[in-house]
């Protein structure tokens, strides 16, 4: 009886096309808006914003760029840490050689840089399918973080080899480096966040989003219905690579505070892609949903014990975690290849029909 | 009834008009292998012109010339009074190529409404831009599409379906869907992949009748191939009937199934 | 600098030629155990079509184990057998827990799935064995530990002997490997499984027990390989990064094909010892070894789409 959708009626095209046919859905996201603009910011503890709501934003972020290739294009990539390291090392580079920049401007700037690599490291994806683009992937993984290590002008030439994220304001206020209060970063990556999502549901609904799936279900017959595979690919690999080149911006500027290389090194790119998985490809709502488990997953593991009077060390834990998180893959692709979004999905189709079984 | 000029007239009174493709001297080799060996034909503006023979023949290998697949070897093809440049599958579907699949190729991850937008695609100029904010001409076109791909689905009576993912659907009605996506190119020419191929007696006539209709209705040139001879002879306009990669007749039905090189042909004779 | 790109490396490479022999070796021994973790990848895909990620974990994974039994008394031997055992103990739970409830999927969600198994692994082994570096029982299992050392063009030559023992080793094992695969109802039904799965299961081959099999196979490579790796390097969780050179080998060669992995394994474990030292250290900073072979299996790829040694492919419809 909850998701009723008798009466909802649709008499124009354009209402059938909204975002949220089913007036519930509508109701549904509007409460979350309230939650994350209004309700979390109010009560939320430093703890919280730290350790939970703004990495999980930026993680969200990050699995959105990568389902755009991956989820809706069908490009698979193990290189998604590598191309936020492009986006953190050319924000880095644009703050500190132009500290006048507005630190918005800059942080969504970065995204370009990002987004030029990834279409030339997409190039071979004109000529290699599958397994092999994945590897190939690799290479921009591996390539790029060599050469965070090896060109001392992208850090400055200092001598930690790390970049530091120094003080920046925007209209008076630290947005940040080490001044920067924690509710005004969250603020920031809400922003950026919120406008990226708006902006990839309008991407992936309409003629683009149609183009990249036809090239992910069946490549040759979309091309032999008018589709141009180059522009199709390319355009994915590009604007994944700026949504996630952007989250890498938010990653160091907005909740690391400094870098090193190896932080974009390849586990970091696999973090983002279990988080794509369990939430599911092809899906805007998985990536929170994913991120919301790996990002809460060791906060739980950490506090829930300790509240239980059970003490583990906290390598333990960390470990504990990797194989949960693990044995949580292999769990999902069991019960759900097409992860939470689809369980989602399921559980609403029940709730249509709800308290009647058919 | 050759007239290269002018065209002719149907034994149902269609009129038939100039010629809108024409293969000339055709030849398709893979390495050593000869698919497709020396053939020439036309087809006309709103006929319905069948390309048929044995398994293994080269029919598939002429579809895929036409619509741009394969490249042929030698020879040219003429579109539209104009000798096609060497380019690519997509930039002959833009222009007013459609065609369906014998293994039907449809977007399995998405629904049938989707599959049948992505027909329309090549008719969608909106910028990146306004698609990011979903304004503008982005909105505009998705609605005015929207029209035309719905008309589409009326006329081949798939309405109830329209939300439902393809992967779901039995064959039949998939094969409907994709000449849906096909139609909603609103094509010049329409080639149909053995339309027939593995559909029951009643599905068959289905398939029939919606061709004759499309051709009927909207004037749709439509060249298809097919193996099973009976039903090509009470649907086509003319017939090209190859064998081992060569022509071995072209004409009408009645002069086609009179043709004794055919008759081997079907029957098997040693050559 | 065109100087330094074109010219100096070679006259380096003909001014010691001791030196240049020297590198071919450390390629050599690279090269070969990339040859063989590249044909545990084949073996597992031609029989299941999994692109098995977890390969690299398992060397870390056999070593581990390897080297915690030995340090609980047991002698290296029994190590050695006990290490295989819980390897195929290993293949057994992943066929059953994994691989089975998974059967039909897409080739991506079984690819998924071995990055959980490499997940599950790592924080396994990091909580049963801890995740410090560890020393490889190299002289308890008779491995000699000396060196030999030659002196061609007048120079010198060093050969370690445990990197010829691993060379050894590797070479028997994949020999054994390519006469169990044409020699045995067992591996000629792998290789048809390949070819033709429908068929292979139609003369009534287990699907279930080829699978609990190759991934067997995958584990004594595993083991091998740990042990001649850690032999080198120690045994650690970075052990896993040699695995991932399999990957570019593989790209060269063909997923499915075992010359291929054999033949890219040696060529890419010289190349990219040859650039390291004669490009990547004097002109590029060095450490180029973590890219090089990815780099050039992508642009090998990119003018040849069916590999080194893939037939040309004719799309079809």
């Amino acid at each position: 009886m909850l998701y009723r959708t008798a009466g909802q009626y649709k008499t124009s095209y354009a209402s059938d096309q909204a975002v949220f046919p089913v007036r519930q859905d509508a109701i549904l996201l509007g409460i979350i808006l309230l939650l994350a603009w209004v309700i979390f910011p109010l009560t939320a503890s430093e703890f919280t914003f730290q350790t939970l709501l703004i990495p999980i934003l930026i993680y969200s972020l990050a699995a959105l760029g990568l389902n755009v290739l991956t989820g809706y294009a069908g490009q698979l990539s193990l290189g998604t840490a590598a191309f936020m390291g492009v986006g953190a090392y050319a924000c880095y580079k644009m703050v500190t050689l132009m500290p006048w920049l507005n630190p918005l401007v800059a942080i969504l700037l970065s995204g370009a840089f990002s987004a030029g690599i990834g279409v030339a490291f997409g190039i071979p994806s004109l000529r290699i399918k599958g397994f092999y683009l994945a590897i190939a992937t690799l290479a921009a993984q591996f390539f790029l973080v060599w050469l965070f290590e090896k060109w001392g002008w992208l850090y400055n030439y200092n001598s930690s080899g790390a970049i530091q994220v120094p003080n920046l304001t925007m209209f008076g206020v630290y947005v940040a480096g080490p001044q920067a209060s924690t509710i005004v970063q969250y603020y920031v990556v809400l922003v950026v966040v919120s406008l990226l999502t708006w902006v990839t549901i309008n991407l992936t609904r309409g003629t683009l989003g149609r183009t990249w799936k036809a090239t992910r279900d069946m490549d040759f017959a979309a091309e032999l219905i008018g589709i141009n595979l180059m522009r199709s690919k390319l355009t994915a690999f590009a604007i994944s690579s700026y949504i996630v080149g952007v989250a890498g911006a938010l990653f160091v500027f907005m909740w690391r505070g400094a870098a090193e290389p190896n932080l974009f090194d390849i586990p970091l790119s696999f973090r983002i892609l279990f988080i794509a998985i369990i939430g599911g490809l092809g899906s805007i709502m998985g990536n929170y949903l994913g991120a919301i488990l790996i990002v809460g997953l060791p906060v739980m593991l950490n506090t829930v014990p300790e509240a239980l009077g059970i003490h583990i060390d906290s390598a333990t834990v960390e470990h504990l975690n990797i194989m949960i998180v693990g044995s949580l893959i292999i769990f999902f692709l069991i019960i759900e290849p097409h992860g939470l979004a689809r369980l989602w999905a399921l559980i609403r189709e029940k709730l249509v029909i709800w308290p009647f079984p058919h | 009834m050759t007239d290269q000029a002018e065209g002719y007239t149907t034994a149902d009174g269609r009129k038939i008009g100039g010629v809108v493709m024409e293969m000339k001297n055709i030849t398709l080799r893979f390495g050593g292998v000869v698919a497709i060996h020396n053939i020439s034909f036309d087809i006309r503006e709103g006929e319905i012109r069948a390309i048929i023979g044995p398994n293994g023949a080269g029919k598939s290998s002429m579809l895929n010339v036409i619509s741009g697949f394969y490249t042929p070897s030698e020879g040219e093809v003429w579109y539209k009074g104009a000798k096609r440049p060497p380019m690519k599958p997509y930039e002959v579907a833009r222009q007013g190529v459609a065609r369906t699949f014998q293994n039907i190729a449809l977007f399995e991850g998405m629904s049938v409404l989707d599959n049948v937008m992505t027909g329309r695609l090549t008719h969608m100029k909106a910028g990146i831009l306004p698609q990011m904010i979903w304004k503008g001409r982005a909105e505009a076109e998705e609605t005015e599409n929207r029209i035309i791909a719905e008309r589409v689905i009326d006329f081949l009576e798939i309405q109830h379906i329209r939300k439902t993912p393809v992967a779901r659907l039995p064959y039949g009605l998939k094969k409907r869907v994709e000449l849906a996506r096909a139609l909603a190119a609103e094509p010049t020419i329409l080639l149909l992949d053995e339309p027939m191929a593995g559909m029951n007696v009643e599905e068959k006539e289905d398939m029939c009748r919606f061709i004759l209709d499309v051709n009927d209705e909207f004037g749709t040139t439509i060249a298809l191939i097919e193996h099973d001879m009976g039903v090509v002879m009470d649907l086509s306009d003319r017939v090209v009937v190859m064998d081992y990669g060569k022509k071995i007749g072209d004409g009408s039905p009645d002069e086609v199934r009179n043709n004794q090189d055919v008759i081997d042909a079907y029957l098997g004779v040693q050559h | 600098m065109l100087h330094d790109i074109f010219i100096a490396p070679f006259q380096d490479m003909f001014s010691a030629p001791d030196f240049l022999l020297q590198v071919l070796w450390e390629g050599l021994v690279s090269g070969i155990l990339y040859a063989l973790i590249a044909l545990g990848f084949v073996l597992i895909f031609r029989s299941s079509r999994i692109f098995n990620f977890a390969q690299g974990i398992m060397v870390v994974f056999a070593a581990l184990t390897l080297v915690g039994l030995h340090a609980m008394g047991v002698p290296a031997w029994i190590c050695v057998l006990l290490t295989l055992g819980v390897m195929f103990v290993l293949a057994m739970a992943i066929e059953r827990v994994v691989l089975r409830p998974l059967v039909g999927q897409p080739d991506i969600i079984l690819f998924m799935a071995t990055i959980g198994i490499t997940l599950f692994l790592i924080g396994f082994g990091e909580i049963i064995f801890g995740g410090e570096n560890k020393v490889m029982i190299t002289e308890e299992l008779g491995i000699p530990t000396g060196s030999w050392t030659l002196e061609p063009f007048g120079g010198l030559l060093i050969l370690e002997q445990k990197d010829v023992t691993a060379v050894v080793v590797a070479a028997l094992l994949v020999i054994g490997l390519l006469v169990f695969l044409s020699r045995t109802q067992m591996g000629r039904a792998i290789r048809a499984l390949g070819d033709d799965s429908q068929a292979a299961l139609s003369v009534g081959i287990s699907l279930h027990t080829i699978w609990v099999l190759v991934w067997f196979i995958a584990g004594i490579i595993a083991l091998v390989t740990g042990i001649a790796w850690g032999a080198r390097a120690g045994v650690s969780f970075a052990l896993e990064v040699i695995a991932y050179k399999a990957l570019p080998v593989l790209m060269l060669g063909g997923l499915e094909s075992i010359a291929g992995a054999i033949i890219g394994g040696l060529m890419i474990g010289l190349l990219e010892k040859l650039f390291e030292i004669y490009w990547g250290q004097p002109l590029m900073g060095g450490n180029t070894e973590t890219w090089f072979a990815f780099v050039l299996a992508l642009l090998v790829l990119l003018f040849r789409p069916q590999g080194l040694f893939g037939e040309k492919i004719i799309e079809r419809v």
